[in-house]
């Protein structure tokens, strides 16, 4: 593409990219609706409009799962959002999800061409009004599903990896069955991410449609302790194993096994999973929180401190080692984070904890930072200010910097090679494990990454699962 | 949903449960417990598997009604059901061989400690049971250890049965004993854990507890049931919950397991198990 022609083009429109409409910061910090409320048709329209249809669509290389942007986006344009929404589908069959959570800043909209030339086509955006409008017309159409082919393929998670798998799998005419450890199914998308960020009514909506298709759903079974790897192996022909992130991570600080100290993943499946938002009318027991300071600055880290709001604390702290501009949080959450209230402690690291004499954490003590020398990584690596130390008084944290993956299903499984971070061994085209029949892919190969980039995974694995059940070839 | 076989109240406050659950039945070890939900949209609580039957596809649990969750489970009836039960989880008590062990329950970890008896006995070990309550009412299931122990001592706090007092009395136990035990394995309530660990380091015996801290998942994702052994974070679902009783810091142990007190009275004040009290519809009222 020729950047005078582009120049020439994008000057005789509205070069504004459409903002989505969203609650207001000091109502939503109250309630756990959904944040953002979508596009209109007419702004989705709108939005569409300014896509240039690229011939050679740099957006296209930013798409894990490469999806036919210009192709979807034209649709919107002429208004056949029936014919919109089936593009999306043949890459990605989550696209109510992915248009609400996906880092699109650092993936698809970071290549658009429009980047610098009055703002990037909101592509996250208009994939989620299609999705949403596929929605909202009720019915689906179930895709044709290939002849029965007799043969049984076990997915172990339920997550968004687990999930494409087995969306991919059942079209093929293969009998597809899904083992859920916990008493309900969509992983992170249900235990993790917050309700006022992608609402659980999606999840569940977009487990229904695998259902319809046949695909059979296990809860409460745990792969590794109610059925081993070798067990399945007996009665399936195959497996993929998508368990996902496990234990989470502590810094080794004094204090960290305080009363009020909480582990990220403890902290949102206690309000998501359990309800606790709806507390005190839900069965587990939430505290209430007045000061609350989260350690950590990605997604995981602001839908805690956003959470925290949300259940009554009156000061949510960001508290996070680096600087702004290193926050790994998607953009518009850190955004959204700041417009609630949410207190942005930067370049600050805890060094303990400082309990009472019941063993609740009061305090925390910190220490100021600054930025250092890039590392091999080319981001600045944060020192520490001698004699910056200060105190925070406190009564509650949520420690948010990373889990380790699942460690069931490698501790079970014979013959299943692990990383030395625990992450099992898998070929990245095709999900191959060091176990004959046996598929891997989402966070437990790659460490905790995004929804879209574990989707990516199934459907390579999904691919190379087919290739064996009909060819008998691994 | 897992369909209730039988409930029953086997000595005041303390029911046994069982379930129908194949799966489980035919997988579980000594030790090892499940995640139960009694209803729908209810909490996830942790409860130790005290029998199972393999044919017949069912497991059993003792319980002690204590809040909102073990009430509702206090309220089924054969027939009911269960929202969730899943497991088996955790690792199994290790069971050595041709050893004196002594095993001190009390509370629920009488019917906990009663497959880690039959396993041990099955290993060629030689057995006592030491079974401790407020009162001699309060025990049950002696007769389940009879056959599998050399000798069985109780400790009641009113003496109506056995030594007169507290477990602080374990000395005078194992001074009873006619040698002393290469191991204790003790099930029950935190308190009973902590003190027989505590005792059990003076007279230099090894001790294995069957830790019960919170727990959410139980299956190695959340982190709350974290306990600090030998200085180091573990956790409990996954990493035990058998650990060695002499190096887990007890005083933090205790102060996490009663992190949401206020909060669970609170709760269970509203909740309708208490209002099935209120109707009589709750089994003990029946
Ligand atoms: C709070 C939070 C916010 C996030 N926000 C974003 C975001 O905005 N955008 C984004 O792209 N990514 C985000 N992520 C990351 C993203 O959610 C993950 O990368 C993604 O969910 C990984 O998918 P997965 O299929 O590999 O596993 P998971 O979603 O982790 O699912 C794994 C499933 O396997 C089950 N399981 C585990 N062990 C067993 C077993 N032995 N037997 C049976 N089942 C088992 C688990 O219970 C779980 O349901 C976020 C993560 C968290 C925690
Ligand atoms: C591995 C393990 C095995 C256990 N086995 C048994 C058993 O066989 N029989 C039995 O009666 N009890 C057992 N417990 C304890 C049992 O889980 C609690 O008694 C139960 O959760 C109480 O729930 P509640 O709602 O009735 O009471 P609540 O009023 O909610 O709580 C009463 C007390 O129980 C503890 N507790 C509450 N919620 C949990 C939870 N989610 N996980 C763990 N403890 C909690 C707390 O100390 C709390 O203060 C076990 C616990 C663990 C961790
Ligand atoms: S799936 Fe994610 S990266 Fe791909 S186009 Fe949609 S929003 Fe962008
Ligand atoms: S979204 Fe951007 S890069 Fe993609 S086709 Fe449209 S203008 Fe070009
Ligand atoms: S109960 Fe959640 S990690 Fe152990």
């Amino acid at each position: 593409m020729n950047d005078e022609k582009t120049q020439e083009k994008t000057s005789k429109m509205d070069l504004n990219r459409r903002a989505m409409p969203h609650q207001p910061p000091m109502i939503r910090r109250n309630n756990f609706d959904e944040v953002a409320l979508g596009y209109t048709e007419e702004l989705a329209r709108a939005e569409a409009s300014r896509c240039l249809q690229c011939k050679k669509p740099r957006c296209v290389t930013g798409c894990p799962v490469e999806i036919d942007i210009p192709g979807f986006i034209a649709c919107v344009k002429k208004g056949d959002f029936a014919a919109g929404i089936k593009k999306i589908k043949e890459k990605n069959c989550l696209p109510s999800v992915s248009g609400r959570v996906c880092p699109q800043e650092s993936q698809c909209e970071s290549k658009c061409i429009l980047l610098n030339k009055g703002g990037e086509i909101a592509i996250g955006r208009i994939e989620r009004f299609l999705a949403d409008w596929e929605a909202k017309q009720g019915k689906v159409d179930l895709p044709k599903k290939a002849k029965p082919t007799g043969k049984k393929v076990a997915i172990v998670g339920s997550g968004p990896a687990g999930l494409t798998v087995a969306g991919d799998l059942i079209l093929l005419g293969h009998e597809v069955t899904i083992f859920e450890a916990l008493h309900k199914a969509g992983g992170v998308l249900i235990y993790g991410i917050p309700e006022f960020r992608l609402p659980k009514a999606i999840v569940a909506r977009e487990l229904d449609y695998l259902k319809s298709l046949g695909v059979k759903v296990y809860t409460d079974f745990v792969v590794g302790k109610t059925r081993s790897i070798d067990e399945l192996l007996e009665e399936f022909d195959a497996i993929f194993v998508g368990t996902g992130a496990g234990l989470p991570w502590f810094m080794s600080i004094p204090g960290e096994n305080l009363n009020g100290v909480y582990s990220a993943n403890e902290y949102l499946t206690r309000m998501n999973l359990m309800k606790g938002y709806l507390a005190p009318r839900s069965a587990t027991p939430v505290k209430k929180h007045v000061k609350v300071a989260v350690v950590g600055g990605g997604n995981v880290a602001m839908d805690s401190a956003r959470t925290a709001l949300r259940m009554g604390a009156s000061e949510s702290h960001i508290v996070y080692r680096r600087s702004h501009a290193e926050l790994p949080a998607r953009a518009e959450e850190a955004e959204n984070a700041e417009e609630e209230g949410v207190i942005f402690d930067l370049l600050t690291l805890p060094l303990r904890y400082i309990g009472d004499e019941n063993g609740w954490i009061k305090e925390i003590e910190c220490i100021k930072m600054e930025l250092g020398e890039p590392d091999a990584s080319g981001r600045r690596t944060p020192v520490e200010k001698p004699g910056s130390n200060f105190r925070m008084p406190i009564d509650a944290v949520v420690v948010a910097i990373g889990n380790s993956p699942n460690p069931l299903v490698p501790a079970t499984t014979p013959g299943l090679d692990t990383t030395k971070r625990g992450t099992l061994v898998a070929d990245p085209e095709t999900g191959k494990t060091t176990r004959g029949r046996v598929w891997a892919g989402g966070d437990i190969v790659t460490g905790a990454a995004t929804v879209i980039l574990a989707m990516g995974a199934g459907r390579k694995a999904a691919r190379a699962m087919q290739e064996y059940l009909t060819t008998g070839k691994q | 949903m897992k369909k209730v076989i039988e409930r029953s109240m086997i000595v005041p406050n303390m029911h046994l449960l069982e379930i129908e659950a194949p799966e489980i039945a035919t997988k579980v070890r000594p030790g090892q417990f499940v995640i139960v939900i009694p209803v729908e949209e209810g909490e996830r609580i942790p409860l130790s598997i005290a029998d199972y039957d393999t044919e017949k596809g069912t497991i059993s649990i003792v319980f002690m009604e204590v809040g909102a969750s073990t009430s509702a489970l206090a309220c089924l009836k054969a027939g009911d059901e269960v929202a969730t039960c899943v497991g088996p989880l955790g690792n199994e008590t290790t069971i050595p061989s041709s050893e004196n062990v002594l095993l001190v329950g009390g509370c629920y970890g009488i019917g906990s400690l009663y497959p880690v008896a039959k396993e041990l006995k099955k290993k060629g070990n030689r057995v006592s049971t030491l079974l401790e309550a407020r009162s001699s009412y309060l025990i049950y299931w002696q007769n389940r250890f009879i056959p599998l122990s050399e000798r069985i001592y109780t400790i009641t706090r009113d003496g109506s049965l056995g030594t007169k007092g507290h477990i602080s009395r374990l000395p005078d136990v194992i001074n009873s004993m006619p040698e002393k035990p290469d191991r204790i394995i003790v099930n029950g309530c935190t308190y009973l854990m902590a003190h027989t660990s505590e005792i059990t380091k003076e007279l230099g015996i090894p001790v294995v507890v069957n830790l019960n801290p919170i727990m959410i998942d139980g299956t190695g994702m959340c982190g709350v049931c974290r306990v600090t052994v030998s200085g180091q974070t573990k956790f409990a679902c996954v990493d035990g919950p058998e650990f060695d009783g002499h190096n887990i810091d007890w005083k933090e142990f205790l102060a996490r397991r009663k992190a949401y007190m206020t909060e669970e009275a609170l709760f269970f004040r509203k909740s309708d198990a208490r209002f099935a009290h209120k109707e009589g519809k709750c089994a003990w009222h029946e």
